[in-house]
């Protein structure tokens, strides 16, 4: 493999769903023994560029070129045998199946040799790559950093020297993030060639050797990370310079709003979602809630939004007991959510209608009996399209044809304008541009101006520390922590997600 | 390093052709490409017909004659007939579209229908001396309330156990079928040694309005009624959120038991009141044969129309004269009248076809080279 040959160039690649142009015009390349980032905001097409390396999807035009020969990759097999190995942002496991069954899977390698050679095969890349694992482990008994050694070494099995990671460091902690890292930098030192896809700027200062810049579906620029800065990347990132900072107003203390205590909470599967939490939340304050995804966030909105039924403890609300109410009573009484789930419109919008429509969800009930009024949903859709600068055509159209950030602000905004006293907001920012992330926190610090409870479920810690008045830390289901978030630091806040409990606990009474 | 043997011999070209997602159609153009759809779906059952040896044409134009054009004698006898049809199969449709706006397979519309003529017929049998307006007026209360508590059957124990409604409203498709059977040799025996129930006085029958029994207008009725319920009344409104999403619907505070109940119970109390028509206007007794199929072709009917009422009517309009039709069709051509079921399969399949090529198109290996 000579130097001057790229691992992978793409030339000129476009891909168009329906009207949207997911990417137009890209060009990168990457070589053996470098790691490549691909910088973007979510919705740059960083992930449909890197789908159409892993064959998923074809492009519309442009080439790829790997080591030297132009390719067309027409299923993910194409993929492997071209020695592409990707590793999605969800994993693709079975999770009844051990590691080892997992990792040859699809391969001809388990008929060819027995188990015992199998595992020794496994051993050996794992050595070679600096990776732990126990190749007899079950899926479900793996934490999300095992399950993700478990991916890399699928794709290391399978020969794949041109490895691509998707967000990796999303469902990790900072102390974990750091040991995926040295194994990247083990597999550039074994002469592979990297590319990892993030929009976390520090980690694109701390791992890649060259970062290619994506904007709005094209490439607007590739440098070399010990030339640039986290400043000099927003600006190719975003377009214009940004001002990075978040706002954290000072609110004079109000009386606690919402008081939880040894909450316990079970989920779907019947095993404890949430153990024994417990925390006060006052008017006029943001209290953020941290924890590796997964961790009991979902249980703990759905409690507190009377979704979700509680085993033990109790929900006071203006020291009221909310327990055993019904989601109706809960946001009559002044208690708002949205949570924005993974796939951001499962609960909270309903996709296939229209904005006006979804401004209904809340206040159908109101006005006259029986006839749905649609005219004061449609005036408040109006207000809000204006106020928030949302992005469509009109306030027909279906939420599921808006842009993420724009499907964000018609729920926030309508959960605002509903007047709460509480809102409970769960990765509101999640698939944000900047831009409209800055937005977004300015609305919460505008609710928490007027007095308003705010429950903040978060996953950038950056962004936590500097919004919120208190953190509080979840791990598998249990409280390790509260801290102010004036105080706290990023590593502190890491080893607590991993379960390390915190010492001297400030403003929790459990 | 493992070391490649690359062979791009399978990554060498590409595919010839793909299949991408569109951009959404307007609606101008996606009702073109329905109609479209129609023409191909009547071009292929000509194929069919030119198979059996007659001039697709003159099949076609005999349809819309004997759907249309009466005898001498009663020149609107044809259209009386077409209007029969129409009437129960309309009912059907409609009472299905409200289940299935909310994403419950109801298949159990033939159940539903024979559960309302039961209740109906009771009162048609054992209160036939109450005053005709009355009584008339008691038998459709009774068709809705036996349609409507067959359907809270199986929506009771989807709620309760999570049980299966597809399955579940097949099933007691077949127990209200038979439970007709027994009452037939048991205790609404007419005549004694045959199994059949006996006629309705004249009392509970339906009286005639332009020719036709009065259950076209409840029909006609009906689609305005349902149109408003789906679309501009807060429950309505209830059930597009709970079929689009349970976990959307509980978050705004909607009680999704209750919907998924009281909608269950107005779905099949619709398809009751069909029931309560067909023994008081048509058949003038209870009998095994009383649905005629209807709730099972409504499901088609609902689905090609996408749950809109008006259209609704039109399509059942367009299955009804090819079901009249066609038994003229076998008159006149000796084909089978067989063959209306297949002209509904072929339109079926070509309006679901035409859902995938308003969503999808193809892609060409070299068009694309052009383009690039």
């Amino acid at each position: 493999m000579a130097d001057e040959i790229f691992a992978i160039e793409l030339k000129g690649i476009t891909k168009t769903f329906g009207s949207v142009v997911a990417n137009d015009n890209i060009h990168l390349t990457v070589k053996h023994g470098e790691i490549l980032a691909l910088l973007g905001e979510n919705g740059s097409g960083k992930t449909t560029l890197m789908n159409m390396l892993s064959g998923i999807y074809h492009p519309d035009g442009g080439s790829i070129t790997v080591r030297g020969n132009e390719v067309f990759i027409n299923s993910p097999k194409d993929a492997f045998a071209l020695g592409i190995g990707m590793i999605h942002q969800h994993f693709k496991l079975v999770d009844v199946l051990s590691a080892s069954e997992n990792i040859v899977m699809g391969t001809r390698a388990q008929k060819r040799q027995g188990k015992a050679a199998l595992s020794a095969e496994i051993t050996e890349i794992s050595r070679k790559f600096g990776l732990q694992i126990d190749p007899g482990k079950k899926i479900y008994n793996m934490s999300v950093s095992e399950k993700q050694t478990v991916e890399i070494l699928k794709v290391l099995y399978r020969g794949a020297d041109i490895l691509i990671l998707d967000e990796p460091t999303a469902v990790l902690t900072p102390q974990e993030t750091e040991k995926l890292f040295s194994i990247l930098r083990r597999m550039k030192a074994e002469g592979c060639a990297v590319i990892i896809i993030t929009h976390k700027l520090n980690e694109v200062l701390a791992i890649s050797d060259r970062v290619t810049i994506l904007r709005k579906g094209k490439s607007v620029g590739t440098v070399a990370t010990v030339e640039t800065d986290a400043k000099k990347l927003t600006e190719l990132m975003v377009g214009r310079p940004v001002e990075l900072l978040i706002d954290r107003p000072d609110t004079s203390k109000a009386p606690s709003l919402l008081e939880v205590v040894h909450l316990t909470v079970k989920n779907e599967e019947g095993y404890d979602a949430l153990r024994d939490v417990a925390f006060d939340l006052a008017g006029g304050e943001i209290l953020g809630v941290a924890g590796v995804a997964g961790s009991g966030q979902k249980e703990l909105c759905e409690a507190i939004a009377g979704l979700a039924k509680i085993e033990k403890g109790a929900i006071l609300f203006n020291k009221e007991s909310i327990a055993g109410k019904t989601p109706a009573e809960i946001i009559k009484s002044g208690i708002s959510m949205s949570f924005i789930p993974e796939d951001r419109l499962g609960m909270g919008l309903v996709a296939s209608m229209d904005i006006t429509h979804n401004m209904l969800l809340k206040s159908y009930k109101t006005g006259k009996p029986f006839i749905l009024d649609r005219k004061p949903a449609r005036a408040l859709a109006e207000h809000l399209v204006k106020r928030l600068a949302i992005n469509t055509p009109d306030i027909g159209t279906p939420v599921r044809q808006l842009s993420g950030g724009n499907v964000q602000k018609v729920l926030l905004g309508r959960e605002i304008e509903s007047n709460p006293s509480l809102l409970i907001t769960a990765y509101p920012v999640r698939g944000l541009d900047i831009n409209s992330s800055y937005t977004i926190y300015d609305l919460l610090n505008e609710q928490k101006r007027k007095g308003v409870g705010i429950l903040f479920i978060g996953e950038d810690l950056d962004v936590l520390l500097e919004l919120c008045d208190r953190i509080m830390v979840l791990c598998h289901g249990e409280v390790t922590g509260i801290v102010e978030a004036k105080k706290a630091t990023k590593e502190q806040i890491g080893l607590m997600m991993a379960g390390e409990r915190q010492r001297g606990e400030v403003g929790n009474s459990a | 390093m493992p070391e490649h043997t690359i062979t791009t011999k399978n990554a060498a070209r590409e595919q010839a052709v793909r299949i991408v997602k569109r951009k959404e159609l307007n609606t101008w153009k996606a009702v073109l490409l329905r109609a479209a759809a129609f023409v191909l779906a009547l071009a292929a059952g000509g194929i069919f017909i030119l198979m059996m040896g007659s001039n697709p044409l003159e099949a076609y134009a005999i349809i819309v004659k004997g759907a249309f054009v009466g005898s001498v004698r009663n020149p609107l006898s044809s259209i009386q007939a077409t209007v029969i049809i129409a009437v129960p199969l309309l009912i059907v449709s409609l009472g299905l579209a409200f289940a299935f706006k909310m994403k419950f397979w109801n298949i159990g519309a033939e159940g539903q229908m024979i559960a309302g003529a039961i209740f109906a017929s009771y009162f048609a049998l054992r209160h036939s001396g109450m005053p005709h307006v009355l009584l008339l007026l008691t038998m459709f209360a009774a068709g809705a309330a036996g349609g409507g508590l067959w359907g809270l059957i199986p929506a009771l124990f989807k709620v309760r156990f999570g049980t299966n409604e597809t399955l579940f409203t097949l099933m007691l498709n077949y127990i209200a079928l038979y439970f007709i059977k027994y009452l037939e040799s048991g205790p609404w025996q007419g005549t004694k040694g045959f199994a059949s129930i006996a006629q309705f006085d004249l009392n509970a029958r339906l009286p005639n309005i332009g020719g036709v029994h009065a259950g076209w207008i409840v029909a006609l009725m009906l689609v305005v009624l349902t149109y408003l319920y789906l679309n501009h009344s807060k429950h309505g409104y209830e059930i597009s959120v709970v079929g689009e999403s349970q976990a959307t619907a509980r978050y705004a505070g909607m009680n999704v038991r209750r919907i998924i109940l009281r909608t269950m119970f107005i779905s099949g109390a619709v398809c009751g009141i069909a029931g309560m028509i067909q023994v008081s206007g048509i058949d003038y007794t209870l009998s095994m044969g009383i649905t005629g199929g209807v709730g099972f072709k409504g499901i088609t009917v609902a689905w090609l129309a996408q749950l809109n009422p008006f259209v609704i009517a039109g399509i059942t309009g367009i299955f009804s004269i090819l079901e009249k039709g066609s038994g003229v069709l076998q008159s006149e051509l000796g084909i089978n009248a067989a063959m209306t079921g297949v002209l509904e399969g072929i339109i079926l399949f070509f309006f679901l076809g035409c859902e995938f090529f308003i969503r999808y198109s193809f892609v060409f290996r070299k068009r694309r080279a052009k383009s690039s």
